[in-house]
């Protein structure tokens, strides 16, 4: 069942137009992520979701019912909800008062906020701060002030504006530890901005993809990641290898696909003559120094143009005829003696190739 | 010169033995500026609320307004409020000139441009996203414009201790619509002039010596305040 959703969307500021007919559905305890680039128009669409601003055209939906631009029954509405914000401000009050305030403007007796007060700060990890001035407290600590403020008010909707985005690797496990863990206790609706994909995939049953304003594709992790649908999506969730092509042969599902100076084999449905582009992700590449001992049926003769290193990975840049990217561990860079100039050869299976349709503009 | 070395000591010994002179009067002086401070406070806070998160037409005329009004002169302030409470002016009828009631009044008049100024810029220090967050915990209207109050504390209080300093320093209004009558509408400042203008230093040097140390007390709480 849809919990939330929005209808033919559209906002701006001044002459900059911010979300454009957008049409989006999160249903009751799903997790929902918003990925996108900065600037996007996640966290505005997130702001009118979450009632804390007015759509210039389109219509929110509550619970199946159409939420009013102002009064009672909106503020009612707001507090079956609560926001996460990029930067949390805490209020210049005890971590205590600052937890408790949400509940104290619900009216909540006395001794049940203070109930529920100690158990959240319990959760967060944070019962020892609970007289220190919440101003005084790090990055990640406000963080999960923050959470806590938010999560003590059981809201049916979470929304999270890139919950971790200001944090270090370490605070950012513990919140999203903490997120998911909410996500599993209380069946909350979550909808949560980030620009991190692999959050997204991590914490999120589907994702939204926004870009300029528009939800570009919605799916799961795997739809996304596997079968973005135009070029734009293809770029921002790390499909490096992205070559346009036309389909000239489909065979019972495998087309071939000739880029130029070379064809790649491709599971697809796509008939003959039509403009694709073939994509590849570059950690679906394998790289080895003779092409005879894998049944995959791409194998393109490289030579290597520039290795650089990427934490545990090493990202190889090639030429086959066209340009192609790899990402391989460091290990298996180091045995084949990858460097610039060297020859290898580039192997990928026809499952792996992703065929998308190229739109002429 | 022995004169004034002679008034000094006898000033002196005047605050040290708490002379029920002195005590009536400074006595009465904290308040009446005490209750105009407060009375300008209750005005001014919610006020200065509805000011700051409402967006109207002339917003900026008024803030101009009230600026300008910080440094109405005492006398002025004392003119209005005598022409209104005189027996011919239009709440004369209340017979209320010449009591510390409507001294009272007079300072308040006083200090709120002040009051209020300073508050509204105490709020306007709060960040925007203070009143973003609070809203998005559910906070109605009111909650929220209360919250942004607490937030700016320190800075309002800041701005209630300045118009208590100008309430109790200044003298031309306290004349005017007090009388500066014994026993009824003496204050410190009032006593000063007058003793001055007798050639009766004594007193009035001990009554200057308290103002000032008041105008200490202040000063230092208001230095604790700013540094938080």
């Amino acid at each position: 069942m849809t919990l939330i959703e929005v209808v033919d969307l559209n906002h701006g500021y001044g002459a900059r137009e911010v979300l454009k007919d957008l049409n989006m559905g999160v249903g009751k305890g799903e997790v929902f992520a918003l990925i996108g680039p900065t600037g996007a128009g996640k966290t505005t669409l997130l702001r009118i979701m979450g009632l804390l601003e007015l759509p210039r055209a389109g219509e929110v939906y509550f619970d199946g019912k159409s939420v009013p631009r102002s009064g009672r029954q909106r503020l009612e509405l707001r507090r079956r909800m609560s926001f996460v914000h990029q930067k949390p401000q805490v209020f210049n009050l005890s971590v205590y008062d600052n937890v408790a305030c949400g509940l104290r403007w619900r009216g909540e007796s006395k001794n049940t906020t203070a109930g529920k007060v100690e158990r959240i700060l319990e959760t967060v990890g944070l019962e020892g701060y609970k007289n220190r001035n919440a101003r005084t407290l790090s990055g990640g600590e406000t963080q999960r002030v923050a959470l806590a403020r938010s999560l003590v008010l059981e809201p049916e909707v979470l929304l999270l504006d890139e919950p971790t985005a200001n944090l270090d690797p370490v605070s950012a496990t513990k919140i999203e530890h903490l997120i998911s863990y909410i996500a599993g206790q209380h069946n909350t609706t979550m909808i949560m901005a980030t620009h991190d994909m692999f959050q997204g995939q991590q914490l999120a049953g589907r994702m939204g993809m926004l870009l300029d304003g528009r939800l570009a594709q919605t799916g799961n992790a795997t739809d996304i990641f596997r079968s973005p649908q135009n070029e734009q999506v293809a770029h921002f969730v790390g499909m490096e290898n992205i070559m346009p092509g036309v389909v000239t042969a489909n065979n019972e599902g495998i087309v071939t696909v000739n880029t130029g100076r070379n064809t790649v084999e491709a599971v697809s449905d796509w008939p003959t003559g039509k403009e694709v582009y073939a994509c590849i992700r570059p950690e679906d590449i394998t790289l080895a120094l003779s092409s005879s001992r894998s049944s995959a049926r791409n194998s393109f003769w490289a030579k290597i143009g520039l290795v650089t290193t990427v934490g545990p990975l090493a990202r190889v840049e090639m030429d086959c005829g066209f340009r192609l990217v790899a990402l391989v561990t460091r290990t298996s860079s180091e045995e084949l003696d990858l460097r610039a100039g060297r020859e290898v050869y580039a192997i990928f299976k026809a499952t792996r190739v992703h065929i998308m349709e190229r739109k002429s503009s | 010169m022995t004169e004034i070395w002679h008034s000094l000591t006898r000033a002196v010994e005047l605050i040290v033995s708490l002379d029920p002179g002195v005590i009536e009067v400074v006595g009465r002086s904290l308040r009446i500026s005490g209750t105009a401070c407060l009375l300008a406070a209750l005005i001014c806070l919610p006020l200065a609320s509805v000011i700051h998160f409402h967006h109207f037409r002339g917003k900026r005329a008024l803030t101009n307004v009230i600026q300008t009004l910080f440094f109405v002169p005492t006398v002025l302030v004392g003119l209005f409020v005598l022409v209104l409470f005189s027996r011919a002016g239009p709440l004369g009828d209340l017979g209320l000139l010449f009591t510390p009631t409507v001294m009272t009044i007079g300072q308040m008049l006083l200090i709120i441009p002040l009051l209020l100024g300073l508050t509204i810029s105490a709020l306007s220090g709060v960040s925007k996203e203070i009143v973003d967050t609070a809203t998005s915990l559910g906070a109605s209207g009111f909650q929220a414009g209360w919250l942004v109050l607490k937030e700016a504390r320190y800075a309002v209080l800041a701005a209630v201790l300045l118009g208590f300093g100008r309430a109790i320093s200044e003298v031309g209004c306290a004349v005017m619509v007090g009388g500066n009558i014994r026993g009824a509408t003496r204050v410190i400042t009032t006593v000063i002039t007058l003793e001055a203008g007798k050639g009766d230093l004594e007193l009035a040097i001990a009554l200057g010596v308290i103002l000032l140390l008041l105008a200490l007390i202040i000063n230092i709480v208001l230095n604790r305040l700013q540094q938080r």
